[in-house]
C-alpha cells in the first residue's frame, strides 16, 4: 500500500506544525495527540469520534451475529447451531442492533460532531455531560457485553414477561442493566442537543434558517427526553422482579404480563422514530447538496419532524393487536398509525420534488440517498399493513414484521448512516475517499439489502413465524435466498470499513467544501479547526441557498 | 393438501372465507400500495436521468415550495389508505364476534406443546382436528409463559397469557392438513412447538372422535404431558445435553444392558427403569444418572407415561423433533 498514485502527503503531520491552512491553532484532529486528550477531550468533535469507534465496533458484533443467524437458517432443520445457541445469537444480534447501534448511531455521531458546527457554536451547551454521556454509554455496553460473555441471554431483544423474568436460565440482568445504562446516555445526549439549539445558534441563526438536520435532531430529542424514562422504570421493575420476585408483570405474583408490553413499546415504538428522524435529517441535507437545489418545502419538512415525534407516541398499541389488548384499543391504535403515514409521505415527495429540475450529482452519498428513499418508502408502507387490523391478525410476529422493520430500521438508519458518513467524511478526516469504491458499496448494499429482506415479506405472508431456529422445510427456498443476499449484504458493508479507513492516510486532502454544499459545517476547514470557528459564523438569509431557487409559487415573493 | 407439497407456493392455502376476504384486503392494499409508490420510483429514477448535472435540460421554475402540493400530497394517500383501515377494522370486529352456536375448543400452550381439548372429552397433542361448515371457538390459556396460537390458513392468531382466557374464533370452509404455530418467541423449543390443524367434514369429524383414543391423543396424548411436566425430555428428547437414551420407538426392541445382558422394553422393564432406575438394568455405553421417580409418580400419571412411551413406538419418526436425527 504504497502507491502514490492518490496521496498528496502524509495524513498525519508533525504535531508541533500546525496547519498552515488554518492560520493559527490546529485543527480538532492534531490539537493534541496524548490518550489522555482523546478519552478526557470535552470537544464535540472528538467525542463524536469516540461514539463512532465505538458504534462501528456493536455494528460489528451486530452484523457478525446476524451472518450467523442468516447461516443457520439455510438449512430447515436447525442442525447448524443448537437450539439455545440460536436463541442466544438472535437476542444477542437485536439487543446490540437496536440498543449500541441504531439508536446512538446517527446522533451520538453525526449530531454530535455537526450541530454546533450547523448552528455555529463552539461546542454543546454541556461539553462535560457530553463526554459523561460517552462513559454511560460504554458502562451501558460493558454489562450487556458482559452478559454475553457470561453465557449469553435467550429472551430477544424484547424482553417479554414473564419468559424474561421466570422462565430464562440465562443472564438476563446483566444484560437489562446494561440497556437501563445506555438510556441514560441517551437522556443526555437529548438534553444536551436541547438545550443547545435553544441557546447556542448563531447570531442571525433563526429556527427557520436551522438545516433539517437540527430540526430533526431536535425531534429526535424530545423522544430521548420523553420516552426514555419510560423503558428505565419498565427495566428496573423487570430487574427487580427477576431479582427480588417483586410481582409486577407476572402473574404468579399477581402482576400482569401485558403491562410489560404497554411500556416497553410506549418507548420502544418512538424508538423507531429515534432511528428514523436522524436518517431523515442526514437524506435532507444531502438531497439538496447533490441537486443543487433548494430542498422542496422547508417549512413543512421541518413541520413533519416535530409532527412525527409527537405521533409516535400514540401509536404503541399496533404492536398488541393479538396480545389480548381490548378490540377498543386496537381499532384506536390502528387508525392513529395511519396518520403516521402523513408527515412520512411529505418527506418523502418533497425529496422527489427537490431533485425534480435540479442539477443532479450521482456521488455516493447521493446513492445512498437514493437507496435510502425506496427503502424507506416499502418499510413505511408495509408499516400500514401491519397496523391494519385484519391483516396483523395474519402477520403479526411472522417474517413479515422482520422485513417490514428492517426496512425501516436497517434501509432508514444504516443506509441513512453510511449516506452521511460518505457526506462528511471529508469534513471529518480531511480526506477524500476513493469515489468508485464508494458508488460500487452502495450497489452491493442496495441489492444485498433487498435481496435478504424481500423475501421475508413473502416467507411471513406464508406463515413462518419469526424467532423460528427450525422450520417447515417448504420455507427453505425462500430462507436460502435470504442467507444469499446477506453475504452480498456482508461485502457490501465490508467495502466502505476498508476504503474508508484507508483513505484516512492515503486519501486526498480534501478541500473545505468537497461537495459545493450549503450550510455552515462547510464554511470551516476540513478537518474543523478544534474551536470550530476562526471568526464570527454568518448564518445564511435562507436555509439551503443552492443556486437554483427559482420562484415559489403559492404566495409568489419576488 | 400436505403442507409439505408447498415448497414453491407463494400463496398461503386459505381455509376460510375470512381468509379469503384477508388475501383480498392485502392484494387490493397492495395495488394501492403500487399506485403511490411507482410513480415515486419512476420519477426519482427519471429525474437523476433527465437533470444529471451536465446534461441539457430546462431548470427554470423548478419549484421550491407549494402549499397546494403539500398538502394534496399529504391527504389523499392519507385517505385512500384509510379505506383500508375501514375494511382491515371491519374484517378484524366480524371476527371478534363468535356467534353464539360456536363449538367450544380449550387450548393449553405450555413450553413446549399445544394441547387441545374437544368439547366432548378427546385431547390431543400439537395436533387439532376440526370440522369446517361449524364455527368454532378456540379458548386458550398458557401455564407459563406467553405464546401465540397461530393458524395461517385462517389468517388467524391470538397470544395465550398465562393469566387469562383469550379466544379466537373461525369457520372454516375447505378440508385438508395445515399447519399451526406458535409464534409468541416463548424460549428453547419455540421453534418446536408446532403442529397440525387438520380440517374434515362433519362426518369424518364424528368418526375422528370416535377412534381418537385409539390412534392418538387419549392415554397416550395425556402421556406426552406427564412426559413434558415430568421433563423427561431434558434428557431423553434427541439434542438433549444429558446423554441419555431416545425414547422414541424404544418400545418392545432389545435393550443392551451394560452388565453384558440383553433385555425387551417391555411395560415392566419400562415402568421398573422409571421408578428406580438404579437397579442393574442399566442400558450399555450410559452412565447412572436418572433420579428414582418412586413415591415422585403418581400412578396414574405412570400409565399414562408408559401408554406415550408405548405410542411412541409406533410414531417414532413423527414423535421426534423434524429432522433431528433419533439417536
Amino acid at each position: 500500500m504504497t502507491s502514490g498514485t492518490i496521496t498528496d502527503g502524509p495524513a498525519l503531520r508533525d504535531p508541533h506544525t500546525p496547519d498552515s491552512r488554518l492560520g493559527h491553532g490546529a485543527d480538532y484532529l492534531h490539537a493534541e495527540h496524548t490518550l489522555r486528550s482523546w478519552f478526557f477531550t470535552t470537544d464535540h468533535k472528538r467525542i463524536a469520534l469516540l461514539y463512532l469507534a465505538s458504534i462501528t465496533a456493536f455494528f460489528v458484533i451486530g452484523a457478525v451475529t446476524a451472518g450467523l443467524v442468516r447461516l443457520a437458517l439455510v438449512v430447515p432443520d436447525g442442525q447448524v447451531f443448537t437450539n439455545d445457541t440460536y436463541n442466544k445469537l438472535f437476542t444477542i444480534h437485536g439487543v446490540v442492533m437496536v440498543w449500541f447501534f441504531l439508536i446512538p448511531s446517527i446522533p451520538a455521531t453525526f449530531g454530535n460532531f455537526l450541530i454546533p458546527l450547523m448552528i455555529g457554536a463552539r461546542d454543546l451547551a454541556f461539553p462535560k455531560l457530553n463526554l459523561a454521556s460517552w462513559y454511560v454509554f460504554m458502562t451501558g455496553a460493558l454489562f450487556t457485553l458482559a452478559s454475553v460473555v457470561l453465557g449469553g441471554v435467550d429472551t430477544g431483544w424484547t424482553f417479554y414477561t414473564p419468559l424474561s423474568t421466570a422462565f430464562s436460565n440465562t443472564w438476563v440482568v446483566p444484560a437489562l442493566i446494561g440497556v437501563t445504562i445506555v438510556g441514560f446516555s441517551s437522556i443526555l445526549t437529548g438534553l444536551n442537543f436541547v438545550v443547545t439549539i435553544h441557546t447556542m445558534r448563531a447570531p442571525g441563526m433563526t429556527w427557520f434558517r436551522l438545516p433539517i438536520f437540527v430540526w430533526t435532531h431536535y425531534a429526535t430529542s424530545l423522544i430521548f427526553l420523553l420516552a426514555t424514562p419510560v423503558i428505565t422504570v419498565a427495566l428496573i421493575l423487570l430487574i427487580a422482579e427477576r431479582a427480588f420476585h417483586i410481582g409486577v408483570f407476572d402473574p404468579a405474583y399477581g402482576g400482569d404480563p401485558v403491562l410489560f408490553q404497554h411500556l416497553f413499546w410506549f418507548y420502544s415504538h418512538p424508538a423507531v422514530y429515534i432511528m428514523v428522524l436522524p436518517g431523515m435529517g442526514v437524506i435532507s441535507e444531502i438531497v439538496p447538496a447533490f441537486a443543487q437545489k433548494k430542498l422542496f418545502g422547508y417549512k413543512f419538512v421541518a413541520y413533519a419532524a416535530i409532527g412525527l415525534a409527537s405521533v409516535t407516541f400514540f401509536v404503541w398499541g399496533h404492536h398488541m393487536f393479538v396480545n389480548g389488548q381490548s378490540d377498543f384499543a386496537s381499532v384506536a391504535f390502528s387508525v392513529l398509525s395511519f396518520a403516521v403515514a402523513v408527515p412520512s409521505a411529505v418527506k418523502v415527495y418533497n425529496w422527489t420534488a427537490t431533485i425534480h429540475k435540479g442539477s443532479l450529482k450521482l456521488d455516493t452519498p447521493m446513492l445512498y440517498a437514493m437507496g435510502y428513499i425506496g427503502l424507506f418508502v416499502l418499510g413505511g408502507l408495509t408499516g400500514l399493513y401491519l397496523a391494519t387490523l385484519a391483516i396483523n391478525q395474519h402477520v403479526h410476529a411472522t417474517y413479515f414484521v422482520v422485513a417490514h422493520f428492517h426496512y425501516i430500521m436497517v434501509g432508514g438508519t444504516v443506509l441513512a448512516f453510511l449516506g452521511g458518513l460518505h457526506f462528511w467524511w471529508p469534513k471529518i478526516t480531511g480526506r477524500m475517499y476513493n469515489e468508485a469504491w464508494g458508488r460500487i458499496s452502495a450497489f452491493l448494499i442496495f441489492i444485498g439489502f433487498n435481496v435478504t429482506f424481500f423475501p421475508q415479506f413473502i416467507l411471513g405472508y406464508l406463515g413462518m413465524p419469526r424467532r423460528y431456529h427450525v422450520y417447515p422445510p417448504e420455507f427453505q427456498f425462500l430462507n436460502i435466498l435470504s442467507s444469499a443476499g446477506s453475504t452480498i449484504l456482508a461485502v457490501g458493508y465490508i467495502f466502505p470499513m476498508v476504503y474508508l479507513v484507508y483513505s484516512i492516510w492515503f486519501g486526498k486532502r480534501a478541500p473545505a467544501n468537497p461537495w459545493d454544499a450549503r450550510g455552515l459545517e462547510w464554511t470551516v476547514a476540513s478537518p474543523p479547526p478544534a474551536h470550530n470557528f476562526l471568526t464570527e459564523p454568518q448564518a445564511p438569509k435562507i436555509p439551503y441557498d443552492y443556486p437554483i431557487q427559482a420562484r415559489e409559487t403559492g404566495r409568489q415573493h419576488s | 393438501m400436505n403442507p409439505t407439497d408447498l415448497a414453491l407456493q407463494l400463496w398461503p392455502a386459505a381455509a376460510s372465507a375470512t381468509a379469503v376476504e384477508t388475501d383480498w384486503l392485502i392484494l387490493a392494499f397492495t395495488v394501492l400500495t403500487l399506485l403511490l409508490t411507482v410513480p415515486v420510483f419512476v420519477a426519482i429514477t427519471w429525474f437523476a436521468i433527465r437533470y444529471r448535472q451536465g446534461e441539457e435540460a430546462d431548470r427554470s421554475h423548478g419549484n421550491t415550495r407549494s402549499v397546494l402540493i403539500e398538502i394534496s400530497w399529504m391527504l389523499i394517500p392519507f385517505l385512500l389508505t384509510l379505506i383500508f383501515f375501514v375494511w382491515g377494522a371491519r374484517l378484524f370486529f366480524v371476527s371478534k364476534q363468535a356467534p353464539g352456536d360456536a363449538m367450544v375448543v380449550e387450548a393449553i400452550g405450555r413450553q413446549w406443546m399445544w394441547k387441545f381439548q374437544h368439547p366432548t372429552g378427546q385431547s390431543e397433542i400439537n395436533d387439532l382436528h376440526l370440522p369446517i361448515g361449524q364455527p368454532i371457538k378456540i379458548r386458550m390459556i398458557s401455564q407459563d409463559v406467553i405464546h401465540n396460537l397461530y393458524l395461517p390458513a385462517l389468517r388467524m392468531q391470538m397470544a395465550t397469557l398465562p393469566d387469562r382466557y383469550t379466544e379466537l374464533w373461525f369457520k372454516a370452509d375447505r378440508t385438508g392438513s395445515y399447519r399451526l404455530y406458535c409464534s409468541e418467541y416463548c424460549g428453547t423449543d419455540h421453534s418446536k412447538m408446532d403442529g397440525n390443524l387438520t380440517l374434515m367434514t362433519q362426518a369424518d369429524y364424528a368418526a375422528w372422535l370416535q377412534n381418537a383414543g385409539a390412534n392418538q391423543g387419549g392415554q397416550a396424548g395425556a402421556g406426552r404431558v406427564v412426559y413434558e411436566s415430568y421433563g423427561c425430555g431434558n434428557c431423553h428428547d434427541p439434542g438433549a445435553k444429558v446423554r441419555a437414551p431416545a425414547l422414541a420407538g424404544l418400545y418392545g426392541r432389545e435393550v443392551k444392558l451394560a452388565d453384558g445382558r440383553t433385555v425387551t422394553a417391555d411395560e415392566t422393564y419400562l415402568r421398573d427403569k422409571i421408578l428406580n432406575p438404579n437397579r442393574q438394568k442399566l442400558a450399555a455405553d450410559y452412565r447412572q444418572v436418572m433420579p428414582a421417580f418412586r413415591n415422585v409418580i403418581p400412578n396414574d400419571d405412570l400409565d399414562r407415561l408408559l401408554a406415550y412411551l408405548k405410542s411412541s413406538g409406533a410414531t417414532a419418526q413423527q414423535e421426534a423433533t423434524p429432522g433431528g436425527p433419533v439417536q
